[in-house]
């Protein structure tokens, strides 16, 4: 029964007690060992002489309801993965403080807040086999017979950001755009994963995930047959942000932190593991570089996102019930 | 005298049965009438699972009207279900020495003596379906004298049998068991003449006082009659 | 005695968690009605389908002895285990775009047919459902004394005879319980009833809550979207309730008594079973297909998140077998109770249990912990399902003479409720245990990240891209989850004679 108990328990009692605890929350794919999380955790303790330990409840809207619901006694220093959809909402709980001291970020677009800081980004883009017809825009897929999976804006981030793009692509057309589209939805899913899994397994003909993705296939697997095609209305911008709790009791520590993951050895591991573009320009490799890139890109700051929300998902809803 | 009905009132619906009588150390007493009158009702609220409506049961002079039926001073057998059939012959019987079924030597010894006293000699390692009808009725009076309560209570649990072998398992039950008050359900005059002792007639709602068994079927009153036919 | 306390304890770990979210709650109350009316239209016809098909399928089994019967037997306990998006994701393999369906129909020259829809969402729910009414279906069948059967063949009775005077009052009293568990799961579908109804018009009252909670942070909606699921659920109990008859077969003795007719009927049993067959094994052979070549090279961290797994599930399961013995040793009442937690939304259970434990300890701390008494209250309605009316025949038949015995306690558990209950608690178990196995519902929120059970790992490997690793993962999962099946039920029907 000892032997079980401490099987249970085991996780989160080994820990040194001298060194000050940075505790870092984030999304759950982030530290698996196939994320970013270990690595840079390896190397941010090799020099802070700190402990640094995550927390991960969950996707990146887990993480803010967790936030939330801890309140202002939360143990949590940092925060790593919100993403511009979440920032307004974020920005309201009042749980963050401004930077102060940040390296700069190279995005495709200018970014002026001193709360949340870029850490990497990525357009979306809908991913498919490279021996299908290749749609050059959102119109041409509209018109094509491919069927494509997307997720659910009402419990995905990307899903969310479909239905930005479109209105950032499509203003007041969104909705008529969204009909036009319909057909050619196959269906929706609550997540990435099972949206991506759909894909892999070949139900679908294209899956709506990052312009980025390409490189896992090539990177990880050799497998150069998937492809990202690049759209003329644009590609819609997602930023994922980290930031500091106003609570925090290690605020020099977090500072420290923050700044490691701009730093040229942590973006190359994030680009790399979350296959997302670095926030900073770092060397990466040739493959992953070399990824066709849009020439346009859409983007609606956060508060305006906020505002538009829930019409435009019902916009969604209302097309895709046909 | 030792067990009394004091002005019980058993309710169920539309059925009423009072009793208001007494019985003495060692009786062997029929309980007699037609069928749907009570008879097992009055044995069940004697053994605790039928609830009194008004009065109390006593047994000598403490009331046990409340008390749950393990801690009865009864012994019962019932209509059918008196065996485990997934336990063995010997545990079946051991169940009457303790519920918790770990026998030492003298407990097993008093199994194997019970057993013996009923005619079954070594079938301790048998399992209930692979005894006749009255083996199995013999298997559960050897339980209930193991039990060693003052009163052991029969719910026609022979009723299934021949005449003759129903006949030899009421002379065992009359030898066997000594001081014990016998209580036995039946529908069979026969039945209650072989028991030697009083019967109680029980219809429209009433079970009467105990009575000689001889002079009262010799002499029915009406309502044992109109049953008698 | 035991049985109220933990029927209080059921309703505090499904209810309290309900009321501290409502409690938490600032904003005002509000409900979704499409997608009520979507979620219990769904739930409605899947169960309903679920068990009019699980019919013919247990009465086949019931009265037919052929090579094979025990392996097909316990292959209906495969589907109802699978994870989620294992079981989506088999199924697609099937009756997908590119499924073998569509396959054989383009290779005969027939037009495709189209999964995602309504029909899509029942489809999928009938095959996870299905095999498991069967299976509560047969126990039923099994209940009927073989003395009835005996009894009805000495009086010359028919086919249609038996049907009207022996299987019709049992159906009556098994199916209405068994179409209440089947809808109360189908109640609180989220992922199977987005991806396969082909989007937002298969909008289910749990996507709402996820919404609330994870988009909206409005807790006040959260609350009364699940307080409306959790209405729903007991009001469809309480009607299974008032529907149910209870047979009256009076007790029986131990032997079984084949009824087999002849004819036609023989050949309509033979039809309904390879049917049944082909429609749970194949989308099962195409989840080992997929999963088997990720096999070799699985990662180590999936070993352990196995062991995590496989722990939790044991532990889940002690505690779900005790809890239902307790409750149905409690009587007919007890039912209500024991079928809540299927209506409670996990995502819900979760936060209020947060809200509960975060003041006094570390969340992460007690994740396994927390997932193991979950998991065992969410199985909770399965093991008291199926044991309930074991118990109440036992207590029929042998409870008076266990009391004028006194066995009671551990006596009476010992000596009358296991022995005679071997193969329905075995049963209980296998469910119980593989169900701990697969779920991930309450984890999330509390997960420590360097201990993540199979199921969420399997999610994890899906979010790093890794398909193939996540499929052979997955493919683990449903291995240990049916093998612990297996074993529990197996070991229930095995020295059974019942």
């Amino acid at each position: 029964m000892r032997l079980l108990s401490a099987f249970l328990f085991l996780p989160a009692m080994a820990a040194a007690q001298d060194r000050p605890v940075l505790t870092a929350m984030t999304y759950d794919s982030f530290v698996t060992e196939w994320g970013p999380g270990p690595e840079l955790e390896r190397s941010f303790e090799a020099t802070c002489g700190c402990d640094l330990r995550f927390v991960a409840p969950g996707d990146a809207a887990a993480m803010l309801s967790r936030l939330r619901l801890e309140g202002p006694r939360s143990e949590v220093d940092v925060i790593i993965g919100l993403d511009t959809n979440l920032m307004g909402a974020a920005r309201e709980s009042g749980l963050f403080t401004t930077l102060e001291g940040m390296p700069a970020t190279d995005l495709p677009v200018e970014w002026t807040d001193s709360t949340f800081l870029p850490f990497d980004w990525g357009w979306f883009g809908f991913v498919m086999n490279r021996n299908m017809p290749i749609p050059a825009s959102m119109a041409e897929l509209a018109d094509s017979d491919l069927r494509v999976v997307i997720q659910d804006p009402r419990s995905s981030t990307p899903g969310l950001g479909l239905v930005m793009w479109m209105k950032a692509a499509y203003g007041d057309q969104a909705g008529a755009m969204w009909e036009r589209l319909a057909d050619n939805i196959l269906t929706v899913t609550p997540g990435w994963s099972e949206a991506y899994g759909l894909f892999t397994e070949g139900e679908a003909d294209a899956v709506l995930s990052y312009t980025s993705s390409p490189a896992y296939h090539i990177l990880a697997e050799g497998n150069s047959s998937k492809v990202a095609p690049i759209f003329t209305e644009g590609h819609y911008l997602q930023v994922e942000v980290a930031a500091k709790l106003a609570g925090s009791d290690q605020p020099d520590l977090a500072d420290d932190f923050l700044r490691f993951l701009l730093s040229d050895e942590a973006q190359k591991v994030i680009a790399t593991t979350n296959w997302m573009y670095p926030a900073r320009e770092v060397d990466l490799p040739e493959a992953f570089a070399g990824l066709p890139r849009p020439e346009k890109t859409l983007f609606l700051p956060p508060d305006q996102v906020e505002d538009l929300r829930d019409a435009a998902i019902d916009e969604w809803q209302a097309a895709l019930s046909r | 005298m030792a067990l009394t009905f004091d002005a019980t009132l058993i309710r169920m619906d539309d059925f009423r049965l009072i009793a208001d009588w007494q019985i003495g150390k060692g009786e062997r007493v029929a309980i007699l009438g037609p069928s749907g009158a009570g008879k097992s009702t009055l044995l069940m609220a004697l053994a605790g699972f039928v609830p009194l409506s008004a009065g109390r049961i006593t047994w000598e002079g403490q009331d046990i009207s409340r008390l749950p039926p393990d801690r009865r001073p009864v012994a019962m057998l019932f209509q059918d279900q008196n065996l485990f059939p997934h336990l063995t012959v010997g545990q079946n019987v051991g169940l009457g020495l303790s519920p918790r079924l770990r026998p030492d030597a003298r407990q097993r010894s008093r199994v194997a003596q019970a057993l013996a006293q009923v005619g079954l000699q070594g079938m301790e390692a048998r399992r209930p379906a692979q005894l006749s009808g009255g083996q199995q009725g013999r298997v559960a009076l050897a339980r209930a004298l193991l039990q060693d309560r003052p009163v052991l209570a029969l719910d026609e649990p022979f009723a299934a049998l021949g005449p003759a072998m129903k006949a030899d398992m009421l002379d065992l039950v009359t030898k066997l068991a000594g001081e014990r008050i016998v209580l036995m359900v039946t529908h069979d005059p026969a039945d209650a003449r072989r028991l030697a002792g009083q019967t109680v007639v029980v219809s429209d709602g009433m079970a009467h006082p105990p009575a000689p068994t001889a002079r009262l079927l010799d002499n029915p009153p009406p309502a044992l009659r109109a049953y008698l036919g | 005695m035991a049985g109220r306390v933990v029927a209080l304890i059921v309703t505090l770990l499904t209810l309290g968690p309900l009321a501290l979210v409502a409690w938490r709650a600032e904003g005002g109350w509000g409900a979704d009605w499409p997608a009520l009316r979507f979620t219990v239209t769904q739930a409605a016809v899947s169960a309903g389908l679920s068990v009019l098909l699980a019919v013919p399928v247990a009465r086949a089994l019931a009265r037919r002895r052929f090579r094979g019967r025990g392996a097909l037997i316990a292959l209906l306990g495969a589907p109802f285990l699978l994870p989620v998006i294992v079981a989506v994701l088999g199924l697609l393999a099937v009756f997908g775009r590119s499924g073998l369906l569509n396959g054989a129909l383009g290779v005969a020259g027939l037009p495709n047919v189209q999964i995602y829809g309504l029909h899509g969402v029942v489809l999928a729910h009938v095959f996870l459902n299905m095999p498991l009414a069967v299976r509560l279906i047969l126990q039923g069948w099994q209940a009927i004394p073989s003395e009835r059967f005996r009894l009805a063949l000495s009086l010359g009775f028919g086919p249609r005879d038996i049907a009207r005077h022996l299987e019709r009052p049992m159906l009556r009293e098994v199916l209405p319980g068994t179409a209440v568990v089947i809808f109360a799961i189908c109640l609180t579908s989220f992922a199977v009833a987005l991806t396969l109804g082909g989007g937002p018009r298969a909008t289910t009252v749990e996507l709402a809550i996820y919404q609330a909670l994870r988009f909206q942070f409005d807790l006040g909606r959260t609350a009364s979207l699940a307080a409306l699921q959790c209405l729903i659920c007991a009001a469809a109990v309480l009607l299974a309730m008032r529907l149910s008859v209870p047979p009256g077969f009076g007790k029986g003795l131990d032997r079984v008594v084949a009824f087999a007719p002849p004819g036609w009927r023989r050949i309509a049993d033979a039809l309904v079973l390879m049917l049944a067959t082909l429609f749970i094994a194949s989308p099962l052979a195409m989840i080992a297909a997929r999963g088997l070549p990720g096999m070799m090279d699985l990662p180590q961290a999936v070993w352990a998140a196995a062991g995590r797994s496989v722990l939790v599930a044991l532990g889940s399961t002690a505690l779900t077998v005790a809890a239902a013995l307790a409750l149905a040793g409690g009587g007919r009442g007890m039912g209500l109770m024991a079928t809540l937690p299927l209506a409670a939304s996990s995502l819900v259970m979760g936060t209020g249990l947060f809200i509960a434990i975060w003041p006094f300890i570390a969340p992460e701390r007690v994740a396994l912990p927390v997932t193991l008494l979950v998991n065992a209250v969410l199985a909770l309605p399965f093991a008291y399902r199926i044991l309930a009316p074991a118990m109440g025949a036992l207590r029929a038949d042998y409870g008076p003479l266990a009391d004028t015995l006194g066995l009671r306690g551990m006596s009476r558990l010992r000596w009358l409720v296991l022995p005679r209950l071997r193969r329905p608690l075995g049963f209980a178990a296998g469910v119980t245990a593989a169900l701990s196995m697969g779920d991930l519902g309450v984890i999330a929120l509390f997960a420590a990240p360097d201990g993540p059970t199979l199921p969420l790992l399997v999610q994890q490997l899906m979010g790093a891209y890794r398909m193939e690793q996540a499929a052979a993962a997955a493919l683990l999962l449903v291995l240990l989850s049916f093998g612990l099946f297996l074993l529990f039920d197996w070991g229930g029907r095995r020295g059974s004679d019942l």
